[in-house]
Protein backbone atom coordinates (compact mmCIF):
# COMPACT_ATOMS: atom_id res chain seq x y z
CA UNK A 1 0.00 0.00 0.00
CA UNK A 2 1.36 3.43 -0.86
CA UNK A 3 2.06 5.98 1.83
CA UNK A 4 -0.51 8.30 0.29
CA UNK A 5 -3.26 5.76 0.47
CA UNK A 6 -2.54 4.83 4.06
CA UNK A 7 -2.48 8.50 5.07
CA UNK A 8 -5.77 9.03 3.36
CA UNK A 9 -7.38 6.08 5.07
CA UNK A 10 -6.12 7.22 8.42
CA UNK A 11 -7.58 10.67 7.74
CA UNK A 12 -10.95 9.11 7.13
CA UNK A 13 -10.70 7.07 10.30
CA UNK A 14 -9.81 10.21 12.24
CA UNK A 15 -12.82 11.96 10.85
CA UNK A 16 -15.15 9.06 11.56
CA UNK A 17 -13.84 8.77 15.09
CA UNK A 18 -14.39 12.44 15.93
CA UNK A 19 -17.77 12.62 17.61
CA UNK A 20 -19.98 15.35 16.19
CA UNK A 21 -21.22 16.10 19.69
CA UNK A 22 -17.79 17.06 21.00
CA UNK A 23 -17.01 19.20 17.94
CA UNK A 24 -20.35 21.00 18.13
CA UNK A 25 -19.99 21.65 21.84
CA UNK A 26 -16.55 23.11 21.21
CA UNK A 27 -18.04 25.24 18.42
CA UNK A 28 -20.76 26.66 20.63
CA UNK A 29 -18.35 27.23 23.48
CA UNK A 30 -15.79 29.03 21.32
CA UNK A 31 -18.29 31.20 19.48
CA UNK A 32 -19.12 34.65 20.79
CA UNK A 33 -22.43 34.52 22.69
CA UNK A 34 -25.62 34.98 20.69
CA UNK A 35 -27.31 37.64 22.75
CA UNK A 36 -30.83 37.93 21.35
CA UNK A 37 -33.57 35.94 19.65
CA UNK A 38 -33.18 37.97 16.45
CA UNK A 39 -29.41 37.40 16.56
CA UNK A 40 -30.10 33.71 16.96
CA UNK A 41 -32.35 33.66 13.90
CA UNK A 42 -29.68 35.48 11.87
CA UNK A 43 -27.16 32.80 12.79
CA UNK A 44 -29.59 29.98 12.09
CA UNK A 45 -30.21 31.53 8.68
CA UNK A 46 -26.47 31.87 7.98
CA UNK A 47 -25.94 28.22 8.93
CA UNK A 48 -28.61 26.97 6.52
CA UNK A 49 -27.59 29.34 3.71
CA UNK A 50 -23.90 28.35 3.99
CA UNK A 51 -24.86 24.66 3.92
CA UNK A 52 -27.05 25.19 0.84
CA UNK A 53 -24.26 27.05 -0.96
CA UNK A 54 -21.71 24.33 -0.20
CA UNK A 55 -23.98 21.51 -1.40
CA UNK A 56 -24.63 23.48 -4.61
CA UNK A 57 -20.85 23.75 -5.13
CA UNK A 58 -20.54 20.01 -4.59
CA UNK A 59 -23.33 19.36 -7.11
CA UNK A 60 -21.56 21.53 -9.71
CA UNK A 61 -18.30 19.75 -9.07
CA UNK A 62 -19.85 16.30 -9.44
CA UNK A 63 -21.69 17.38 -12.58
CA UNK A 64 -18.39 18.49 -14.13
CA UNK A 65 -16.95 15.06 -13.37
CA UNK A 66 -19.96 13.30 -14.82
CA UNK A 67 -20.98 11.74 -11.50
CA UNK A 68 -24.64 12.43 -12.14
CA UNK A 69 -26.28 10.45 -9.33
CA UNK A 70 -24.23 12.19 -6.67
CA UNK A 71 -24.63 15.57 -8.39
CA UNK A 72 -28.40 15.13 -8.28
CA UNK A 73 -28.29 14.14 -4.62
CA UNK A 74 -26.19 17.15 -3.63
CA UNK A 75 -28.50 19.40 -5.66
CA UNK A 76 -31.44 18.00 -3.70
CA UNK A 77 -29.65 18.55 -0.38
CA UNK A 78 -28.87 22.12 -1.41
CA UNK A 79 -32.53 22.76 -2.21
CA UNK A 80 -33.59 21.32 1.16
CA UNK A 81 -31.13 23.55 3.06
CA UNK A 82 -32.18 26.58 1.03
CA UNK A 83 -35.80 25.86 1.88
CA UNK A 84 -34.89 25.84 5.57
CA UNK A 85 -33.09 29.15 5.15
CA UNK A 86 -36.12 30.64 3.39
CA UNK A 87 -38.41 29.38 6.17
CA UNK A 88 -36.24 31.16 8.73
CA UNK A 89 -36.45 34.38 6.70
CA UNK A 90 -40.22 33.99 6.59
CA UNK A 91 -40.38 33.53 10.35
CA UNK A 92 -38.32 36.67 10.74
CA UNK A 93 -40.69 38.54 8.44
CA UNK A 94 -37.71 39.60 6.37
CA UNK A 95 -37.02 39.55 2.64
CA UNK A 96 -33.31 40.27 2.84
CA UNK A 97 -30.62 38.03 4.26
CA UNK A 98 -29.96 39.10 7.86
CA UNK A 99 -26.33 39.73 8.74
CA UNK A 100 -25.03 37.86 11.81
CA UNK A 101 -23.18 40.04 14.31
CA UNK A 102 -19.79 41.09 12.96
CA UNK A 103 -17.72 39.52 15.72
CA UNK A 104 -19.36 36.11 15.55
CA UNK A 105 -17.23 33.26 14.18
CA UNK A 106 -18.12 29.63 13.72
CA UNK A 107 -15.51 27.65 15.59
CA UNK A 108 -12.88 29.68 13.72
CA UNK A 109 -13.94 28.11 10.41
CA UNK A 110 -17.36 27.20 9.06
CA UNK A 111 -20.88 26.58 10.29
CA UNK A 112 -21.68 23.22 11.92
CA UNK A 113 -23.91 22.24 8.99
CA UNK A 114 -21.42 23.13 6.24
CA UNK A 115 -19.88 20.11 4.55
CA UNK A 116 -16.12 19.64 4.42
CA UNK A 117 -14.92 19.88 0.78
CA UNK A 118 -11.96 17.55 1.33
CA UNK A 119 -14.41 14.67 1.84
CA UNK A 120 -15.30 14.65 -1.87
CA UNK A 121 -14.03 12.09 -4.34
CA UNK A 122 -14.85 12.01 -8.04
CA UNK A 123 -15.93 8.34 -7.79
CA UNK A 124 -17.98 8.75 -4.63
CA UNK A 125 -21.47 7.26 -4.51
CA UNK A 126 -24.81 8.46 -3.11
CA UNK A 127 -24.12 6.51 0.07
CA UNK A 128 -21.01 8.63 0.72
CA UNK A 129 -22.90 11.85 0.02
CA UNK A 130 -25.56 10.84 2.53
CA UNK A 131 -22.89 10.00 5.11
CA UNK A 132 -21.55 13.55 4.70
CA UNK A 133 -25.07 14.96 5.10
CA UNK A 134 -25.72 12.82 8.17
CA UNK A 135 -22.51 14.02 9.81
CA UNK A 136 -23.51 17.66 9.18
CA UNK A 137 -27.06 17.24 10.48
CA UNK A 138 -25.74 15.62 13.66
CA UNK A 139 -23.29 18.46 14.18
CA UNK A 140 -26.09 21.02 13.67
CA UNK A 141 -28.37 19.17 16.12
CA UNK A 142 -25.65 19.02 18.75
CA UNK A 143 -24.70 22.65 18.21
CA UNK A 144 -28.26 23.78 18.97
CA UNK A 145 -28.57 21.36 21.89
CA UNK A 146 -25.44 22.81 23.46
CA UNK A 147 -26.51 26.38 22.76
CA UNK A 148 -29.89 25.72 24.44
CA UNK A 149 -28.02 24.40 27.47
CA UNK A 150 -25.56 27.28 27.88
CA UNK A 151 -27.52 30.38 26.85
CA UNK A 152 -28.85 32.77 29.46
CA UNK A 153 -31.40 34.25 27.07
CA UNK A 154 -34.88 32.66 27.13
CA UNK A 155 -35.61 33.62 23.50
CA UNK A 156 -32.37 32.07 22.28
CA UNK A 157 -33.08 28.91 24.31
CA UNK A 158 -36.56 28.57 22.82
CA UNK A 159 -35.22 29.00 19.29
CA UNK A 160 -32.30 26.63 19.88
CA UNK A 161 -34.58 23.89 21.25
CA UNK A 162 -36.86 24.26 18.24
CA UNK A 163 -33.91 24.04 15.84
CA UNK A 164 -32.53 21.06 17.74
CA UNK A 165 -35.83 19.24 17.20
CA UNK A 166 -35.80 20.11 13.48
CA UNK A 167 -32.23 18.92 13.05
CA UNK A 168 -32.96 15.71 14.97
CA UNK A 169 -35.78 15.05 12.53
CA UNK A 170 -33.37 15.61 9.61
CA UNK A 171 -30.97 13.13 11.17
CA UNK A 172 -33.77 10.58 11.32
CA UNK A 173 -34.80 11.22 7.71
CA UNK A 174 -31.25 10.83 6.40
CA UNK A 175 -30.75 7.65 8.40
CA UNK A 176 -33.90 6.30 6.73
CA UNK A 177 -32.63 7.42 3.35
CA UNK A 178 -29.31 5.68 3.98
CA UNK A 179 -31.10 2.40 4.70
CA UNK A 180 -32.61 2.53 1.20
CA UNK A 181 -29.25 3.36 -0.44
CA UNK A 182 -26.86 0.66 -1.70
CA UNK A 183 -23.64 0.33 0.30
CA UNK A 184 -20.60 0.81 -2.01
CA UNK A 185 -18.20 -2.03 -2.81
CA UNK A 186 -14.97 -2.09 -0.82
CA UNK A 187 -13.02 -0.98 -3.92
CA UNK A 188 -15.28 1.87 -4.95
CA UNK A 189 -12.26 4.18 -5.31
CA UNK A 190 -10.52 1.92 -7.83
CA UNK A 191 -10.07 3.69 -11.17
CA UNK A 192 -8.68 1.64 -14.07
CA UNK A 193 -7.38 4.89 -15.60
CA UNK A 194 -6.26 6.96 -12.62
CA UNK A 195 -5.17 10.60 -12.85
CA UNK A 196 -1.97 9.85 -10.89
CA UNK A 197 1.40 9.69 -12.54
CA UNK A 198 3.14 9.64 -9.22
CA UNK A 199 1.81 6.36 -7.80
CA UNK B 1 -42.99 61.79 -1.08
CA UNK B 2 -40.99 58.75 -1.96
CA UNK B 3 -37.93 58.10 0.14
CA UNK B 4 -34.70 57.81 -1.86
CA UNK B 5 -33.98 54.25 -3.04
CA UNK B 6 -31.25 52.51 -1.08
CA UNK B 7 -29.15 50.12 -3.16
CA UNK B 8 -29.23 46.59 -1.79
CA UNK B 9 -25.83 45.39 -0.58
CA UNK B 10 -24.07 43.29 -3.20
CA UNK B 11 -23.86 39.57 -2.47
CA UNK B 12 -20.93 37.19 -2.97
CA UNK B 13 -23.04 35.34 -5.52
CA UNK B 14 -22.99 38.40 -7.80
CA UNK B 15 -19.25 37.85 -8.33
CA UNK B 16 -19.64 34.22 -9.46
CA UNK B 17 -19.89 33.61 -13.19
CA UNK B 18 -21.99 30.92 -14.88
CA UNK B 19 -18.90 28.85 -15.65
CA UNK B 20 -18.56 25.87 -13.36
CA UNK B 21 -15.07 25.19 -12.03
CA UNK B 22 -13.40 22.07 -13.40
CA UNK B 23 -11.09 21.55 -10.42
CA UNK B 24 -10.97 18.08 -8.89
CA UNK B 25 -13.70 17.43 -6.30
CA UNK B 26 -12.22 18.26 -2.90
CA UNK B 27 -9.68 20.81 -4.26
CA UNK B 28 -9.05 23.74 -1.92
CA UNK B 29 -9.36 26.20 -4.79
CA UNK B 30 -13.18 25.99 -4.66
CA UNK B 31 -13.07 27.56 -1.21
CA UNK B 32 -10.56 30.18 -2.34
CA UNK B 33 -12.97 31.21 -5.12
CA UNK B 34 -15.67 31.52 -2.48
CA UNK B 35 -13.32 33.64 -0.34
CA UNK B 36 -12.59 35.94 -3.29
CA UNK B 37 -16.29 36.58 -3.86
CA UNK B 38 -17.01 37.02 -0.14
CA UNK B 39 -14.13 39.51 0.17
CA UNK B 40 -15.37 41.53 -2.82
CA UNK B 41 -18.89 41.63 -1.35
CA UNK B 42 -17.55 42.56 2.07
CA UNK B 43 -15.73 45.54 0.53
CA UNK B 44 -18.90 46.46 -1.38
CA UNK B 45 -16.97 46.46 -4.65
CA UNK B 46 -18.61 46.01 -8.05
CA UNK B 47 -17.49 43.41 -10.63
CA UNK B 48 -16.84 46.12 -13.22
CA UNK B 49 -14.33 47.77 -10.88
CA UNK B 50 -12.22 44.67 -10.31
CA UNK B 51 -9.70 42.87 -12.54
CA UNK B 52 -8.58 39.35 -11.66
CA UNK B 53 -5.30 38.52 -13.41
CA UNK B 54 -3.67 35.09 -13.48
CA UNK B 55 -0.95 32.98 -15.06
CA UNK B 56 -1.14 29.25 -15.76
CA UNK B 57 -2.12 26.34 -13.54
CA UNK B 58 -5.16 25.04 -11.67
CA UNK B 59 -5.40 28.15 -9.49
CA UNK B 60 -5.05 30.45 -12.49
CA UNK B 61 -8.43 29.35 -13.80
CA UNK B 62 -10.07 31.60 -11.23
CA UNK B 63 -10.71 34.73 -13.39
CA UNK B 64 -13.21 32.85 -15.59
CA UNK B 65 -15.23 31.81 -12.57
CA UNK B 66 -15.85 35.41 -11.52
CA UNK B 67 -17.94 38.14 -13.13
CA UNK B 68 -15.04 40.60 -12.82
CA UNK B 69 -12.74 41.61 -15.64
CA UNK B 70 -10.27 38.78 -16.11
CA UNK B 71 -6.92 38.17 -17.76
CA UNK B 72 -5.68 34.57 -17.96
CA UNK B 73 -2.15 35.32 -19.05
CA UNK B 74 1.20 33.74 -19.69
CA UNK B 75 2.86 31.27 -17.30
CA UNK B 76 4.53 33.14 -14.44
CA UNK B 77 3.87 36.58 -15.91
CA UNK B 78 0.65 37.50 -14.15
CA UNK B 79 2.37 40.09 -11.95
CA UNK B 80 3.90 41.86 -14.95
CA UNK B 81 0.51 42.10 -16.66
CA UNK B 82 -1.19 43.15 -13.43
CA UNK B 83 1.40 45.85 -12.66
CA UNK B 84 0.90 47.37 -16.10
CA UNK B 85 -2.85 47.24 -15.70
CA UNK B 86 -2.84 48.88 -12.26
CA UNK B 87 -0.51 51.67 -13.40
CA UNK B 88 -2.63 52.35 -16.46
CA UNK B 89 -5.95 52.03 -14.59
CA UNK B 90 -5.33 52.97 -10.94
CA UNK B 91 -9.09 53.15 -10.42
CA UNK B 92 -9.40 49.36 -10.73
CA UNK B 93 -8.95 46.95 -7.84
CA UNK B 94 -6.42 44.47 -9.23
CA UNK B 95 -6.17 41.02 -7.70
CA UNK B 96 -3.63 38.51 -9.00
CA UNK B 97 -4.13 34.75 -8.64
CA UNK B 98 -1.35 32.22 -8.88
CA UNK B 99 -0.05 28.90 -7.62
CA UNK B 100 3.25 27.74 -6.14
CA UNK B 101 4.60 26.62 -9.52
CA UNK B 102 3.44 29.62 -11.54
CA UNK B 103 4.27 32.11 -8.81
CA UNK B 104 7.50 30.87 -7.24
CA UNK B 105 9.21 28.99 -10.07
CA UNK B 106 8.27 30.25 -13.52
CA UNK B 107 7.27 33.62 -12.09
CA UNK B 108 9.80 33.72 -9.25
CA UNK B 109 11.72 36.68 -10.58
CA UNK B 110 8.57 38.71 -11.16
CA UNK B 111 7.53 37.91 -7.60
CA UNK B 112 10.74 39.40 -6.15
CA UNK B 113 10.53 42.59 -8.15
CA UNK B 114 6.80 43.05 -7.65
CA UNK B 115 7.49 43.01 -3.88
CA UNK B 116 10.28 45.57 -4.38
CA UNK B 117 8.21 47.77 -6.64
CA UNK B 118 5.20 47.82 -4.29
CA UNK B 119 2.49 48.55 -6.84
CA UNK B 120 -0.94 48.60 -5.21
CA UNK B 121 -1.89 44.96 -6.01
CA UNK B 122 -3.15 41.99 -4.05
CA UNK B 123 -1.26 38.82 -4.92
CA UNK B 124 -2.94 35.57 -3.86
CA UNK B 125 -0.96 32.37 -4.22
CA UNK B 126 -2.76 29.05 -3.76
CA UNK B 127 0.00 26.80 -2.49
CA UNK B 128 -0.43 23.00 -2.61
CA UNK B 129 3.27 22.09 -2.85
CA UNK B 130 2.83 20.40 -6.23
CA UNK B 131 2.22 21.05 -9.93
CA UNK B 132 -1.32 19.68 -10.10
CA UNK B 133 -2.33 20.57 -13.63
CA UNK B 134 0.65 18.75 -15.16
CA UNK B 135 0.07 15.69 -12.96
CA UNK B 136 2.15 15.90 -9.86
CA UNK B 137 5.69 17.21 -10.35
CA UNK B 138 7.44 18.73 -7.31
CA UNK B 139 7.17 22.52 -7.07
CA UNK B 140 9.44 25.01 -5.24
CA UNK B 141 7.49 24.50 -2.00
CA UNK B 142 7.48 20.68 -2.14
CA UNK B 143 9.15 19.03 0.84
CA UNK B 144 12.63 17.70 -0.09
CA UNK B 145 11.71 14.14 0.93
CA UNK B 146 8.37 13.89 -0.89
CA UNK B 147 8.71 10.57 -2.64
CA UNK B 148 6.88 10.10 -5.94
CA UNK B 149 7.36 8.34 -9.25
CA UNK B 150 8.44 11.63 -10.77
CA UNK B 151 10.95 12.39 -8.01
CA UNK B 152 12.01 9.03 -6.54
CA UNK B 153 13.36 9.49 -3.03
CA UNK B 154 12.37 13.17 -3.09
CA UNK B 155 14.10 16.12 -4.71
CA UNK B 156 16.47 16.71 -1.80
CA UNK B 157 16.11 20.41 -2.54
CA UNK B 158 15.58 23.07 0.07
CA UNK B 159 12.02 24.43 -0.04
CA UNK B 160 11.31 27.95 -1.17
CA UNK B 161 10.13 30.16 1.71
CA UNK B 162 7.73 32.60 0.02
CA UNK B 163 6.63 34.66 3.03
CA UNK B 164 10.15 35.45 4.20
CA UNK B 165 11.28 36.15 0.66
CA UNK B 166 8.34 38.53 0.19
CA UNK B 167 9.31 40.33 3.39
CA UNK B 168 12.97 40.58 2.42
CA UNK B 169 12.03 41.87 -1.02
CA UNK B 170 9.77 44.59 0.40
CA UNK B 171 6.13 43.40 0.27
CA UNK B 172 3.98 45.76 2.30
CA UNK B 173 1.49 43.17 3.59
CA UNK B 174 2.19 39.50 4.20
CA UNK B 175 -0.39 36.94 5.32
CA UNK B 176 -1.01 33.22 5.38
CA UNK B 177 -4.49 31.74 5.04
CA UNK B 178 -6.04 28.29 4.78
CA UNK B 179 -8.68 27.31 2.24
CA UNK B 180 -10.46 25.22 4.90
CA UNK B 181 -11.46 28.49 6.58
CA UNK B 182 -13.12 30.38 3.70
CA UNK B 183 -14.63 33.05 5.95
CA UNK B 184 -11.31 33.79 7.65
CA UNK B 185 -9.59 33.77 4.26
CA UNK B 186 -12.16 36.24 2.91
CA UNK B 187 -11.37 38.57 5.83
CA UNK B 188 -7.64 38.36 5.08
CA UNK B 189 -8.12 38.99 1.35
CA UNK B 190 -10.37 41.97 2.14
CA UNK B 191 -7.72 43.39 4.46
CA UNK B 192 -5.04 42.81 1.81
CA UNK B 193 -7.07 44.71 -0.78
CA UNK B 194 -7.74 47.55 1.67
CA UNK B 195 -4.02 47.89 2.48
CA UNK B 196 -2.21 50.13 -0.04
CA UNK B 197 0.82 48.71 -1.80
CA UNK B 198 1.80 45.16 -2.69
CA UNK B 199 -0.13 42.71 -0.53
CA UNK B 200 0.88 39.08 -0.57
CA UNK B 201 -1.49 36.38 0.66
CA UNK B 202 -0.31 32.78 0.63
CA UNK B 203 -3.24 30.36 0.90
CA UNK B 204 -2.62 26.74 1.85
CA UNK B 205 -4.96 25.01 -0.58
CA UNK B 206 -4.80 21.19 -0.55
CA UNK B 207 -4.42 19.17 -3.74
CA UNK B 208 -6.44 16.09 -2.84
CA UNK B 209 -5.51 14.29 -6.06
CA UNK B 210 -1.71 14.38 -5.97
CA UNK B 211 -1.17 15.19 -2.28
CA UNK B 212 -4.10 13.44 -0.52
CA UNK B 213 -2.18 13.61 2.75
CA UNK B 214 -2.83 17.39 2.68
CA UNK B 215 -6.33 16.61 3.95
CA UNK B 216 -4.55 16.61 7.32
CA UNK B 217 -3.94 20.35 7.00
CA UNK B 218 -7.32 21.04 8.55
CA UNK B 219 -5.96 19.53 11.76
CA UNK B 220 -2.77 21.61 11.59
CA UNK B 221 -3.85 25.10 10.49
CA UNK B 222 -4.66 27.46 13.39
CA UNK B 223 -4.65 31.20 14.05
CA UNK B 224 -1.15 32.59 14.57
CA UNK B 225 -0.62 33.08 18.32
CA UNK B 226 0.83 36.55 17.71
CA UNK B 227 -0.53 39.92 16.64
CA UNK B 228 0.32 41.56 13.34
CA UNK B 229 3.61 43.43 13.43
CA UNK B 230 4.96 46.32 11.37
CA UNK B 231 8.53 45.19 12.06
CA UNK B 232 9.71 43.15 9.06
CA UNK B 233 12.65 41.58 10.93
CA UNK B 234 10.40 40.39 13.74
CA UNK B 235 7.86 39.03 11.24
CA UNK B 236 10.64 37.21 9.38
CA UNK B 237 11.93 35.60 12.59
CA UNK B 238 8.43 34.43 13.47
CA UNK B 239 7.81 32.99 10.01
CA UNK B 240 11.19 31.26 9.87
CA UNK B 241 10.53 29.51 13.16
CA UNK B 242 6.87 28.53 12.79
CA UNK B 243 5.77 25.22 11.25
CA UNK B 244 4.06 26.78 8.25
CA UNK B 245 0.53 26.50 9.63
CA UNK B 246 0.16 29.77 11.55
CA UNK B 247 -2.71 31.62 9.89
CA UNK B 248 -3.27 35.36 9.89
CA UNK B 249 -1.86 38.71 8.86
CA UNK B 250 1.80 38.36 9.80
CA UNK B 251 3.14 41.70 8.63
CA UNK B 252 1.65 45.04 7.69
CA UNK B 253 3.99 47.88 6.78
CA UNK B 254 3.51 51.48 5.82
CA UNK B 255 5.41 51.80 2.53
CA UNK B 256 3.97 54.18 0.00
CA UNK B 257 2.74 52.36 -3.12
CA UNK B 258 4.73 52.81 -6.32
CA UNK B 259 3.51 55.52 -8.64
CA UNK B 260 5.46 56.23 -11.84
CA UNK B 261 6.72 59.77 -11.99
CA UNK B 262 5.44 61.34 -15.16
CA UNK B 263 7.65 64.39 -15.64
CA UNK B 264 8.14 66.79 -18.47
CA UNK B 265 8.47 65.08 -21.82
CA UNK B 266 7.16 61.80 -20.47
CA UNK B 267 3.85 60.55 -21.68
CA UNK B 268 0.87 59.36 -19.72
CA UNK B 269 -0.73 56.02 -20.65
CA UNK B 270 -3.67 57.92 -22.15
CA UNK B 271 -1.29 59.91 -24.41
CA UNK B 272 0.32 56.70 -25.58
CA UNK B 273 -3.08 55.18 -26.17
CA UNK B 274 -4.06 58.14 -28.34
CA UNK B 275 -0.80 57.87 -30.25
CA UNK B 276 -1.34 54.21 -31.05
CA UNK B 277 -5.03 54.52 -31.88
CA UNK B 278 -5.73 53.76 -35.52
Amino acid sequence: MSTKKSTRESTRKTRAAATPKRTAARAAAKAAPIASASGFMAHAYAMEAEAAERYAEFADSMEMHNNRDVAELFRKLSRIEQRHADQILEQMGSKQSPAPSANFRWEGAEGPETADPTELHYLMQPYHALQIALHNEKRARDFFAHLAKVTANAGVRKGALEMERDEAEHVRLIEEWLKRTPVPDFNWEADPDPPMLSD
Amino acid sequence: MNSPAVAAPITAQAFKSDYKPIWCPGCGDYSVLSSFTKAFAKLDLRPENIAVVSGIGCSSRIPAYTTCYGFHGVHGRSLAAASGLKLARPDLTVVVASGDGDGYSIGGNHFLHACRRNVDLTYVVMDNHVYGMTKGQPSPTTEPDWDSKLSPGGTGLRTFHPLVIALAAGANFVARAFSGDPNGTADIIAEAIRTPGFSFVEILSPCVTFRPEQREWKQLARPAPVTTTDDAARAARRIMTDDGFNIGVLYKGGRKPYQPSIGKGKKRPSDLEAEFAI
